[in-house]
C-alpha cells in the first residue's frame, strides 16, 4: 500500500485567471460536520452539482464578505485520505490538485476536522497541507470537545502544521467569524508554497497515523471522554429487544406520516391546483391555447407537484434521522435483513421511502457511500408500490374484484388484492436486487463499514436548508422535464386539429399511436384505449385514470362508478389483471427516469432500468393475461 | 516490540481512560487487555472478543481496498479494539476503536486478527 503520491508535485502551473472570484475548497473527512459549516457560510446561496461523468455530487456556494466581496466555496465529498481510489476520493483529489477540468485550482482550502476525534482526522491533514495551498485548519465541534473534557493547544497545533487553526462549532456558530476572516484574506492565485513542516509524504496510513499521534502529543491533545448520552441512548436503541421495537416504531411513524399525514396537505394542494387551473382557464379565451395551458401544462405539472408535500415530509423525517445520528443505528439493525437480498442496511430507509414516491427515495440513496450498493438501490426503488400507483390499482380492483370478506370485515378480497400488489412489487425488487448484486453490481460483503456518529440534536437551520434544497431540485425538474413531457403528451392527445378544434382523443396522435400499438398490446389483453392511457401515464402513473375518463366520457377518478362499468365492458378479467401487473412492474414515470439520470450522471442506468422494467412488465402481464383467461 | 506510535497511542488512551475514571466499562476492560492475546496466540480475531474485553489488532486479512478503508476508520495494527452493541442476532457489531465507533459485519470482523 502507500503508493499514493502527494499531488502537490504533480500539479501543472496554470495561467493565473483574472476576473474571477476566488474559490475555496472544503476538504474534510465524513462526519466532521462540514455540511453544517458549509450551510453556515453560504446559507441559501448554494447549489448542488455534479461534475460531468461522475455520480458524486458537490455543492457550490457563494459567501458574502465585507464590502460586497464574494467568493465561491466548494464543498467536496468527505474523504479520509487523498488517494484517488474511490470516486469520492478522486473528485476531491482532482479538485484540490487542480486537475478537474471544470474548476480552476482552488485558491485556498478549509480543512475541517472533528476536534473530538482529532488523532484520526489529522491523517487527512498531511496530504492536504502538502498541497501547499493557503489552508485554514478548522477544529469543528469545539464545544463538544470542551464539554467532554478534551483539550488542545491550538497555537501549538498551528505551529506544528504551519497553518492557522480555528476552533469552531459549526452547529452553534461559535468561531465562525475566524473562518470569515480567513476567507476575507483569500486572494486569487496565491502562490503555492512548500509546507513549513515535515509531513509524511508517502500516504501510508499507519505512517500518517503515527505522525498524527506525534502531533497530538506535541500539542497536548486530550481526547474527550466518551459521549455519555450516546452510550446511554445506544443502550436503548441497540438493545436486543428495545432496539428493534424502537426501530419498528420509527418505521411505522415514517410510513404513517408519508401516507396518512401527507394526505390532507396533498388534497389541499390538488384542490388549489385544480381551482387555480379553472380560474386561469376562465381568463383565457376558449381555444387550443387554453386547453394547452389548463389541461396540458397546468394539470400535467400539477399532477407531479402534488407529491411535493409528501416528499418534503419524507425529507424532514430522513433529515431528523440522519442529523440526530439514528439513521446509522437503523441501518445497523436493518443490515442483516437487507444482506439477504444482497443489499445493506443503508438501503432500507430509501426503499421504505419508495413506497411514497421513488423520486425522493432515489434522492435519499445519497446516504449510501458504496456506489454499487447505491445504484442497486436506485434500480430497484421504482418497484416499490408508490402512491401514484394507488389510484390505478383502486380503480381496476374496484371494477373487477367483488368485495367479499376474507378475514372479518376489515380484510376483504379487495384489500387482499391490493396487499398482493404491494407484495408483488416488493418481490420484484428483492429478486432484481439479488440478480444485480450477484452479477453486474457485485461487491465484497466486507464493504459494509458503518461509522456510528454520536447523537446530536438536529438543528432547525440544517433541516430547513435541506428541505429548501430538495424542493428546489424537485420543482426545477417539474418546471423543466415534466413541463416538457406534459406539453408533448398534450400535443399527442390534442393534435391534429380538425377544423380549428382539438379532435376527440381517439382521433388524436395519441389515439393513432394507441391504435397502431394495439397489435403489440393485444396479447396482454389491452385495447387501444388502454394503449392511449399507457402513453399519457408516462407523465405520472395516475394520469391514466384521467385519460380513461376522457376516452369513455366519464368522470376520470378512481371512485367513478361510470368509469368502472365502462372498463368492465371493455376489458376482460385477464386484461385487467395484466394491467395491474403491468403497472406494478413498468417504469411509467418520467420524473423517476429524470431523477435516475441525474443521480447516476448519465443515461446508461435509466436506459437499462427502463428497458428491464418494461420487458419484465410486458412479459409478466402477458403471462398473467394467459393464466387468468384460463380461469375466467 | 511495538512501533513508537503505538506506545504513544497506548499511553494516550491510558491517560484518557484514567481521567474518565469508572464512568464507563472501558476502564475495567482495559485492564484485561494484556492477558487476552496470550491465550490463543495468532488465531484470535475480533469476533472472539467477549463483551467488555479488548484486544490489540495484529493485522487485517482483507483485500487492499477494504483494509485501507478499515485503517482509515481506525482499525490499524497496534490499536485497541473493544466490541460494543450489535444488531439483533449479534451481526453486524459495533467496535470501539481509535476514538470512534464503527459497525462491521461478522465476515469482516473475522478477518481482523488480534495479537
Amino acid at each position: 500500500m502507500g503508493d499514493c503520491h502527494g499531488c502537490a508535485a504533480a500539479t501543472i502551473a496554470r495561467p493565473p485567471v483574472q476576473s474571477r472570484r476566488p474559490i475555496v475548497a472544503i476538504a474534510a473527512p465524513p462526519t466532521s460536520g462540514k455540511s453544517t459549516l458549509f450551510n453556515r457560510l453560504t446559507g441559501l446561496r448554494q447549489k448542488v452539482a455534479n461534475f460531468p461523468g461522475v455520480t458524486v455530487e458537490h455543492r457550490m456556494g457563494r459567501v458574502k464578505l465585507e464590502a460586497g466581496r464574494e467568493i465561491y466555496v466548494v464543498d467536496l465529498p468527505g474523504v479520509y485520505s487523498l488517494s484517488p481510489r474511490t470516486e469520492d476520493e478522486r473528485v476531491t483529489h482532482d479538485v484540490l490538485c487542480g486537475t478537474m477540468k471544470e474548476l480552476p485550482r482552488p485558491d485556498a482550502v478549509l480543512l475541517i476536522l472533528d476536534s473530538t476525534n482529532l488523532s484520526r482526522h489529522l491523517i487527512l491533514a498531511a496530504p492536504v497541507l502538502s498541497l501547499g495551498l493557503p489552508t485554514l485548519v478548522i477544529l469543528n465541534m469545539a464545544d463538544d470537545l470542551e464539554r467532554r473534557g478534551g483539550d488542545i493547544d491550538s497555537a501549538e497545533l498551528a505551529m506544528q502544521l504551519g497553518s492557522p487553526v480555528a476552533l469552531v462549532s459549526a452547529a452553534k456558530g461559535s468561531g465562525v467569524d475566524k473562518v470569515f476572516q480567513f476567507l476575507s484574506g483569500t486572494t486569487l492565485g496565491a502562490a503555492a508554497k512548500p509546507p513549513l513542516t515535515e509531513l509524511p509524504v508517502i500516504q501510508d496510513i499507519p505512517k500518517c497515523r503515527a505522525w498524527a499521534a506525534s502531533v497530538g502529543t506535541k500539542t497536548n491533545y486530550q481526547a474527550p471522554a466518551p459521549p455519555l448520552w450516546t452510550r446511554r441512548l445506544d443502550a436503548l436503541f441497540l438493545h436486543p429487544i428495545a432496539g428493534p421495537a424502537v426501530f419498528l416504531l420509527v418505521v411505522i411513524a415514517v410510513f404513517q406520516t408519508i401516507f396518512k399525514g401527507a394526505r390532507p396537505i396533498m388534497d389541499a394542494v390538488q384542490t388549489a391546483i385544480q381551482s387555480s387551473g379553472l380560474w386561469f382557464g376562465s381568463m383565457l379565451p376558449d381555444s387550443a391555447l387554453r386547453s394547452l395551458v389548463v389541461d396540458g401544462i397546468w394539470s400535467g405539472v400539477g399532477s407531479v407537484v402534488v407529491f411535493l408535500p409528501q416528499i418534503l415530509l419524507l425529507f424532514l423525517f430522513i433529515g431528523i434521522l440522519e442529523d440526530s445520528g439514528y439513521l446509522a443505528r437503523a441501518a445497523l439493525i436493518a443490515d442483516r435483513t437487507m444482506a439477504r437480498f444482497g443489499l445493506q442496511g443503508k438501503s432500507f430507509i430509501p426503499l421504505l421511502s419508495a413506497y411514497a414516491c421513488a423520486v425522493p427515495a432515489i434522492m435519499a440513496t445519497r446516504t449510501i457511500e458504496n456506489k454499487r450498493d447505491r445504484i442497486a438501490t436506485i434500480l430497484i426503488a421504482p418497484f416499490m408500490t408508490c402512491s401514484a400507483r394507488l389510484p390505478v390499482y383502486i380503480l381496476i380492483i374496484a371494477a373487477f374484484i367483488p368485495e367479499k370478506p376474507l378475514l372479518g370485515v376489515f380484510f376483504g378480497t379487495r384489500a387482499a388484492a391490493l396487499l398482493g400488489l404491494y407484495v408483488l412489487g416488493f418481490l420484484a425488487a428483492i429478486l432484481t436486487a439479488r440478480l444485480l448484486k450477484s452479477t453486474v453490481l457485485r461487491t465484497s460483503r466486507s464493504s459494509f463499514m458503518l461509522e456510528m456518529p454520536p447523537y446530536r440534536w438536529p438543528t432547525v437551520r440544517s433541516l430547513g436548508l435541506r428541505l429548501v434544497d430538495r424542493s428546489r431540485v424537485f420543482l426545477r425538474r417539474a418546471g423543466t422535464v415534466i413541463l416538457a413531457v406534459a406539453v408533448v403528451i398534450w400535443v399527442l392527445a390534442h393534435l391534429p386539429l380538425s377544423g380549428g378544434k382539438t379532435p376527440p382523443i381517439e382521433h388524436s396522435l395519441a389515439g393513432m399511436i394507441g391504435h397502431t400499438a394495439e397489435s403489440a398490446i393485444a396479447p396482454l389483453g389491452f385495447n387501444w384505449k388502454i394503449g392511449i392511457g399507457l402513453i399519457t401515464s408516462l407523465a405520472a402513473r395516475e394520469v391514466i385514470v384521467g385519460t380513461l375518463g376522457t376516452i369513455y366520457g366519464m368522470e376520470g377518478t378512481s371512485q367513478s362508478v361510470g368509469l368502472q362499468q365502462a372498463l368492465r365492458q371493455d376489458l376482460t378479467p385477464g386484461g385487467a389483471a395484466a394491467l395491474l401487473v403491468f403497472f406494478a412492474f413498468a417504469m411509467q414515470c418520467m420524473s423517476t427516469i429524470a431523477v435516475v439520470r441525474r443521480e447516476t450522471a448519465g443515461w446508461r442506468w435509466p436506459a437499462v432500468q427502463f428497458a428491464y422494467m418494461t420487458v419484465l412488465a410486458y412479459a409478466c402481464a402477458f403471462l398473467t393475461n394467459r393464466v387468468v383467461s384460463i380461469w375466467f | 516490540m511495538q512501533p513508537t506510535c503505538d506506545r504513544q497511542r497506548a499511553s494516550g488512551s491510558d491517560r484518557e481512560r484514567l481521567r474518565v475514571g469508572l464512568r464507563t466499562n472501558m476502564q475495567t476492560s482495559f485492564k484485561k487487555k494484556p492477558k487476552a492475546p496470550k491465550r490463543n496466540p495468532g488465531a484470535r480475531n475480533l469476533t472472539e472478543l467477549k463483551h467488555g474485553e479488548s484486544g490489540i489488532i495484529e493485522r487485517l486479512d482483507l483485500p487492499e481496498e477494504d483494509s485501507r478503508r478499515l485503517m482509515e476508520l481506525g482499525f490499524l495494527p497496534g490499536h485497541v479494539v473493544t466490541p460494543g452493541h450489535s444488531a439483533p442476532g449479534g451481526d453486524p457489531r459495533v467496535f470501539r476503536v481509535d476514538g470512534s465507533e464503527v459497525a462491521l459485519r461478522r465476515e469482516t470482523a473475522l478477518k481482523l486478527i488480534l495479537r
